[in-house]
């Protein structure tokens, strides 16, 4: 943080400022000054580059409303935010001191918080304002630039026709705007606006186009006219004047009637001898009057075919003394008053300059009078919307919450700040160890990673996870929308959101998904929820080694017959239980239908041990006097493709094999049993065979 | 002695302090500034030498400083002290029996965080 902004702290108390130093002094460069004229000191001193002043109002020397006497005395109330805090409670001094500019009033005692958000809410809006007003003045520059250069070209064309230097234009344009704003110094007679100048301005570089209708070698003519050429002479006025008439278009346009009247008048004189029309004193719109004394100056300065060019004090002499015709008496004056201006101002031309410098003025003045009331109401909307919202937030029953990255803070609604037990603003929440405590870090790094992912034309998330409500870890659905600010890219600027208490639906939920993929007598899951496992399983990791064994529980259809179904049931319940304790924690293992059961897993290396292992824990022993036998295929990925359906097939052809040769033992599927179904005499035997009666097992297949 | 001792024993509110600003460490800092204050005793010069604005001034700081730190029997006091010298009004019945709560609440301030400091080996 190189740069970080300044903030002056104009307190007398030295424990004031010290405290508010020391909250705001990790983001701010702070400058302190113990009474009003030491803050005066200091504001003189650094002028802009303070970005904000708190400012108390008691103090020895001068208080507060003295410094902001002078802060408006020198406008620099205009560019420097004011917070005011003080003890004083009466309304009158708050109403005097938002009078007299300041943005903000808080009383003491204080809150840090408040301080600090205050502080950096206020520094944002005035960045904000300045950047706006910068953005209009460049926007106004650029469309006038183009604008007098279209001019510009137009009455250089006329100009180079006429031998002359190809200044004239400019230095009339010149000295039109300079004597323009000496006369409304002296006369608001004229009722010009500060765009009329500009208007009036510009409008002079067309005063001489109708001498594009004037033969050439009467315009270039070294010698002196005759009578006929100066009557022909004569008439560009009239001419230029009848081209703009004759405009199908702009007739309407401040600029073309102003262009208008300096064409056709600026040759009139003010005692009534010049032409074309003869007007006299006022009859002549000022536009006409002031072109017709800047294009004299111009003329008797500039050399000419017949005449050299007098010097600036030369020229004005001249004039004054009624040697170039006669002007309107407050015209002289004005030439009077600005003599060493216009010199300055014809030597240092430089239109782009100083149209910048107007065109922020115009933005300027654009800023005070519009833009803040725009702002003002802005701001108010923004209060409003803040007071319904917080109403509505007030009333509903939800955890609403808003998050903004800079600076980091977390607001949530006063239920939800109850509900979770945290206060409702918090700075900094990811440093916070109790609202850290509210969300596990990889559900709010979840979170974080959804909501950065968004886009502005798509910025909402859902996000399910436990929240603790009162204690009680519940399951809430998290709907946010991400904030991306307007530049280009946008960057993400924080999010709002809430969070809805799904605890009770989700239970629900998963009751009804618990009932349609898990067996109800055994617990286990059933065979299309295996399926589905499965081959999420296989899909998620193809490269994975996998094996599925189908076991089989022998000569269960006795057991049944025997005892009863209900001790069937018991059987299947505690071979049930043995799978579930002999299988590893990420294996599967379901219940397919009847007997029938499957495990599926993922092995390394060694797959045999574990099968075996598998199979002599779930083999054997008995179930009050049923012996239990367990007969199983196995097939792997290493031997068939890593589809289920394969893998089920496969082991259940195994398992066949198994079944059709003694039972009680388990076998894997071989590349040579394929396609030979109950053909055992491709089959490998393996383990020992166990010696029941075979002529059983088929009965209980069927 | 504790820091809440401390605002127990000279009638602050120790809550209500740390609600605001928030860190024990920034309280206790400028609780223990407090004795190094100079507005107190400007207070009693300039009432000695009968400048009321000025006293007016040092009044209204320690007000402030005891709104900021939560310090509120002295704060009720100095703040009706403030006001009976508010605008250089001449001094009026009672008010020596306004200062003189000052001095107690002011000295009850000053013993209790003296012997904190002591405690923390300031």
């Amino acid at each position: 943080m190189a740069d970080k902004q300044t903030i002056l702290i104009v307190d007398d108390s030295e424990m004031n400022r010290a405290i508010l130093a020391d909250m705001l002094g990790n983001e701010f460069a702070i400058l302190e000054a113990e009474n009003g004229s030491e803050g005066v000191a200091m504001l003189q001193r650094h002028g802009t580059e303070i970005s904000l002043v708190l400012l108390d109002i008691v103090m020895p020397v001068m208080d507060g409303f003295g410094v902001l006497n002078l802060m408006n005395k020198y406008h620099w109330i205009e560019d420097i935010p004011v917070i005011m805090i003080s003890a004083e409670r009466g309304s009158s001094h708050i109403e005097r001191a938002f009078e007299l500019g300041i943005t903000d009033f808080i009383s003491r005692p204080f809150d840090a918080l408040i301080v600090h958000r205050r502080v950096v809410n206020t520094i944002l809006l005035y960045a904000k304002q300045k950047r706006l007003t910068a953005m209009v003045a460049d926007q106004i520059i650029e469309k006038e630039r183009q604008s007098s250069l279209m001019i510009d070209i137009l009455s250089h064309i006329v100009e180079f026709r006429n031998g002359e230097s190809g200044m004239h234009v400019r230095h009339v344009h010149t000295l039109t705007e300079t004597l323009l704003k000496a006369l409304v110094q002296k006369t608001d007679k004229y009722h010009l606006s500060q765009e009329d100048i500009a208007i009036i301005s510009t409008a002079s570089a067309l005063h001489d186009i109708g001498k594009i209708a004037i033969p050439e070698e009467i315009l270039n003519k070294p010698g002196r006219f005759t009578d006929e050429e100066f009557a022909i002479m004569k008439t560009h006025s009239m001419v230029g004047a009848e081209m703009l008439e004759a405009l199908p278009f702009y007739q309407n346009e401040p600029l073309v009637k102003a262009a208008y009247q300096i064409c056709r008048w600026h040759h009139e004189r003010w005692d009534g001898r010049g032409y074309p029309d003869g007007l006299k004193e006022d009859e002549i719109p000022i536009s006409a009057q002031m072109v017709a004394l800047a294009d004299v100056y111009d003329a008797l300065t500039s050399e000419r075919v017949y005449k050299p060019a007098f010097s600036h004090d030369q020229a004005v002499n001249m004039i004054l003394n009624g040697e170039c015709g006669t002007f309107n008496p407050l015209l002289m004056d004005c030439l009077r008053d600005c003599a060493d201006e216009i010199l300055v101002e014809l030597n240092t031309d430089n239109v782009e300059g100083r149209n910048r410098r107007e065109m922020q003025n115009v933005a300027r003045e654009l800023h005070k009078h519009e833009e803040l009331n725009a702002s003002e109401r802005t701001l108010e909307l923004l209060e409003h919307e803040r007071m319904k919202y917080s109403f509505f937030a007030s009333l509903t029953k939800e955890i609403q919450f808003e998050y903004t990255v800079t600076p980091p803070s977390l607001l949530l609604s006063t239920w939800g700040a109850e509900k979770l037990g945290l206060p409702e603003t918090m700075m900094e929440p990811y440093q916070d160890s109790q609202a850290r405590a509210r969300i596990s870090d990889s559900d709010l790094e979840n979170l974080a990673d959804m909501l950065h992912s968004t886009t502005p034309g798509n910025p909402v998330v859902t996000y399910d996870c436990k929240l603790p409500v009162e204690g009680e870890e519940r399951w809430h659905r998290i709907i946010a929308r991400a904030s991306w600010s307007s530049e280009e890219p946008p960057r993400y600027i924080g999010c709002i959101g809430k969070a809805l208490d799904i605890h009770s639906s989700r239970l629900q939920l998963e009751n009804l998904e618990q009932e349609a993929s898990h067996d109800a007598l055994t617990g286990l899951i059933n065979r299309a929820y295996a399926r589905k496992r499965i081959c999420e399983r296989l899909a998620d990791r193809p490269a994975g080694r996998y094996a599925l064994a189908i076991l089989d529980l022998d000569y269960f259809k006795s057991a049944n017959d025997t005892y009863g179904h209900m001790f069937g049931d018991q059987v299947l319940k505690f071979l049930a239980e043995r799978m579930r304790r002999s299988i590893r924690g990420g294996d599967i293992a379901a219940r397919v239908g009847g007997d029938e059961f499957l495990i599926f897993l993922e092995y390394k290396d060694d797959l045999e041990s574990t099968i075996e292992g598998i199979y002599n824990r779930v083999n054997g022993g008995v179930y009050e006097d049923f012996k239990i036998s367990v007969s199983m295929g196995v097939a792997s990925t290493e031997i068939v493709d890593g589809e289920y359906e394969t893998l089920f097939r496969c082991a259940d052809e195994a398992l066949y094999v198994v079944k059709n040769s003694g039972k009680g033992h388990y076998s894997y599927y071989h590349k040579e049993h394929a396609h030979v179904g109950g053909d055992i005499s491709a089959v490998s035997p393996i383990d020992g065979a166990d010696e029941a009666g075979e002529a059983e097992d088929k009965e209980e297949k069927a | 002695m504790t820091l809440k001792e401390c605002y127990a024993a000279l009638g602050g509110d120790y809550d209500e302090v740390m609600g605001r600003l928030r860190s024990e460490r920034l309280v206790q800092k400028f609780v223990l500034k407090f004795l190094n204050d100079g507005s107190y005793q400007l207070l009693l010069d300039s009432l000695a030498a009968g400048d009321r604005e000025e006293a007016f001034r040092a009044a209204h700081t320690i007000k402030g400083v005891c709104a900021n730190l939560a310090f509120n029997d002295l704060l009720a006091s100095s703040e009706q002290l403030t006001e009976a010298l508010r605008d250089g009004k001449p001094a009026q019945p009672g008010e020596e029996a306004l200062l003189a709560r000052v001095k107690a609440d002011y000295d009850c301030a000053y013993q209790a965080i003296s012997a904190f400091q002591e405690g923390v080996g300031g």
